[in-house]
């Protein structure tokens, strides 16, 4: 076996626990409360797991560049919120332009974040902090401080969120959709391949002639638009837009990677392991208020699986390149 | 280009301060008594009415109200605010706390440079205070909700309690005289079952997520109680979606807007609130009394507020002394209408 192909299988064999996982959770849950699997809960699971899948998938982009995005939870709950003003308004608006508006401005926002951190050198961290600050206050200042409620919205606009496709939640078609396109960005087209250049090697890739600050920009830009997506879908599943809306919730997301095997130190995340990650931790939410957790360990229980699974991670890691190295000494 | 950038962000910063002076250069006119009300934090729909209130009970007394809230919940946030207002020398604090005794230090240099300081809505303790204005009483709140479940249930089935977070302290004791008036009344709430105490800590996503909790685990479930405003509108949304209005009732503390749709299509035949705008307005009446000598926070006393007529400070149950606003009021679709325009 070569080193890429052992590489490949430790990988999977990573993807594998983390099933098995799953497996064994699912099943110890439906031990404590036999209405964890059925059919009306596995679809409020994945209803609920949607948006974060979504956000999963922009972040593991960012990631992978060795960056972060800490203005995710912000700029959801600014698009968020000019577009439900906009349907307050105008309630004649079709949902795909509203969908459509929300998206445009995240990816606005989402410019300027590459900007900063592409042109100017910004850090990542720093760059994001910055701007999670900025857009949190905007969207205050929109609002007037006021919220938006069910009654102002209209029921085709909320219908993004409750509505179905052949009998599917329209979130998880959306998710769906949203994993199809990014799997074929990802893994055939070459803007895709080059980011991941950039993040396992960025002078190298630089070296052999791979735009690096256009793929960062681009990057950050995506994960903007995606963030304006699930803002959009946010205010219609929940049918009310405040200030503090999503708040904190980039380090949900940034966990979903973490779990699904993504590297803070870039270069490596897959759509398989990120979606395995996600739906662990959209189990965890659904499973632990079903079999009755107290409240102080809920919070607690998500850390330390988070914790296992970057152990795991980085002991796989460690093996495989202990045992790459031993081939080439031979 | 890089050099332009940076010199305009120098410029930019450099200006920012010279704007914020001439943006807070506040008219200081000598004579107007000042009155400043700090609430938790801003960008709360909520506290924007409360503010308001007291807005309006000032100016209609002839004063100028000042309205600080910080951007963060955070004690420390407002003991910044307190010590520039003590600097500033108002002549009252009315704050709504973030914290029950962090603010002891600084809200005791305030009255002792002979600032007259109140809490409104969120206690303060006692020695931080001359009296506390409070919305509605406690018990009241409490006694009224399960009756309400009661009054849903026909008398009869589970009901479970969808709360903010577990360490808050207004619904955790609204919780107790829920429990409280289960205990005492063992042959009228007989069939009664209180199932879950759940816990959405005010989050969409965690109050829906911990709804469908509740009704995956108790198929039979009648009522759902939930004294906070996320909590009860992701019931009220979740009741909704599910097409389960007219099997399971919401009930509890909620805005009228963020409840208009629910209470509109049944999901929740009525709930309460007490009016924001009324606790600024009380409390602005309150605070100019003190100011002016006519109360000093002891039990007895009493004062008139303007259009809400005659109060009495009556003891309260952390050893201070408290005002009552009245009654929680409630909200059902023959009045929803006009209030979800208010607040």
């Amino acid at each position: 076996m070569n080193i890429k192909k052992r590489l490949v299988f430790t990988e999977s064999l990573r993807e594998l626990g983390l099933l098995l996982f799953i497996i064994v959770l699912s099943v110890a849950v439906q031990f404590r409360n036999p209405a964890f699997l059925t059919l009306n809960n596995i679809n409020s699971l994945l209803t609920n797991t949607a948006i974060l899948a979504i956000l999963a998938i922009g972040m593991m982009l960012v990631l992978v560049t060795r960056g972060i995005d800490l203005s995710i939870g912000s700029i959801m709950a600014f698009t968020g919120m000019v577009t439900a003003i906009t349907v307050a308004r105008v309630p004649g608006i079709s949902p795909a332009l509203a969908i459509l508006e929300g998206t445009a401005i995240g990816v606005v926002l989402g410019m300027i974040t590459g900007v900063l951190v592409a042109r100017f050198d910004v850090l990542p961290v720093i760059a994001t902090l910055g701007m999670m600050n900025v857009v949190r206050g905007l969207t205050y200042v929109v609002s007037g401080g006021r919220w938006i409620s069910s009654y102002q919205m209209s029921t085709e606009f909320k219908a993004i969120a409750t509505g179905r496709t052949l009998g599917v939640n329209n979130l998880i078609v959306i998710a769906v959709v949203t994993y199809l396109v990014f799997t074929y960005f990802i893994n055939h087209t070459r803007t895709g391949r080059r980011i991941y250049a950039v993040g396992s090697n960025p002078a190298a890739a630089e070296v052999s002639g791979i735009p690096k600050r256009r793929l960062i920009f681009l990057v950050y830009a995506i994960m903007g638009g995606l963030s304006g997506l699930a803002g959009v879908l946010w205010v219609a599943k929940f049918a009310s837009a405040q200030g503090n809306t999503a708040i904190g919730y980039e380090l949900q997301v940034i966990a979903a990677c973490i779990l699904g095997g993504v590297s803070i130190t870039g270069g490596v995340g897959k759509l398989s392991g990120l979606l395995l990650g996600t739906i662990m931790l959209g189990i965890l939410a659904n499973a632990l208020p079903l079999i009755n957790v107290s409240p102080f360990w809920q919070m607690g229980i998500q850390g330390v699986v988070v914790l296992a699974a970057v152990l795991t991670n980085v002991m796989v890691r460690r093996n495989t390149e202990r045992t790459a190295l031993r081939r080439r000494a031979i | 280009m890089r050099r332009v950038v940076v010199s305009l962000l120098i410029v930019v910063l450099a200006i920012a301060p010279v704007a914020v002076l001439f943006a807070s250069g506040a008219s200081e006119e000598p004579g107007v008594q000042r009155h400043a009300f700090v609430f938790k934090n801003t960008g709360n729909p909520y506290g924007e009415k409360q503010m308001e209130g007291f807005q309006e009970g000032i100016e209609e007394q002839g004063g100028e109200a000042i309205l600080r809230a910080p951007d963060q919940p955070t004690a420390e946030a407002q003991i910044q605010i307190i010590e520039q207002l003590i600097a500033q020398q108002v002549a009252s604090i009315s704050i709504t706390g973030n914290d029950y005794d962090a603010l002891e230090p600084v809200l005791t240099r305030a009255m002792d440079s002979g600032i007259s300081v109140l809490s409104a809505d969120s206690a303060v303790n006692p020695n931080s205070r001359l009296t506390h204005i409070n919305q509605a009483d406690s018990e009241m709140i409490g006694r009224t909700l399960i009756q309400a479940a009661y009054d849903m249930a026909d008398g009869a089935g589970d009901i479970a309690i969808l709360s903010a977070t577990s360490q808050a302290s207004n619904q955790n004791l609204w919780i107790e005289w829920m429990q409280t008036e289960l205990d005492e009344n063992p042959d009228k709430y007989a069939d009664l079952n209180l199932v879950r105490i759940a816990y959405g800590d005010d989050l969409r996503d965690k109050s829906v997520s911990e709804t469908e909790a509740l009704l995956q685990s108790f198929p039979d479930l009648e009522v759902i109680i939930a004294p906070t405003t996320v909590g009860i509108a992701a019931a009220g949304r979740v009741i909704t979606d599910r097409g389960l209005i007219g099997d399971v009732y919401v009930t509890g503390l909620g805005l009228p807007s963020e409840m208009a749709e629910y209470i509109e299509n049944g999901a929740c035949p009525y709930m309460f609130l007490w009016n924001p705008i009324d606790v600024g307005y009380l409390t602005a009446y309150a605070a100019v009394a003190a100011v002016n000598g006519d109360i000093t926070g002891a039990a007895g006393e009493t004062f008139s507020a303007g259009r809400l007529g005659d109060f009495e400070i009556v003891e309260a149950s952390d050893g201070g002394t408290e005002v009552l606003l009245g009654a929680p009021f409630r909200f059902d679709p023959s009045n929803i209408d006009e209030w979800k325009d208010v607040y």
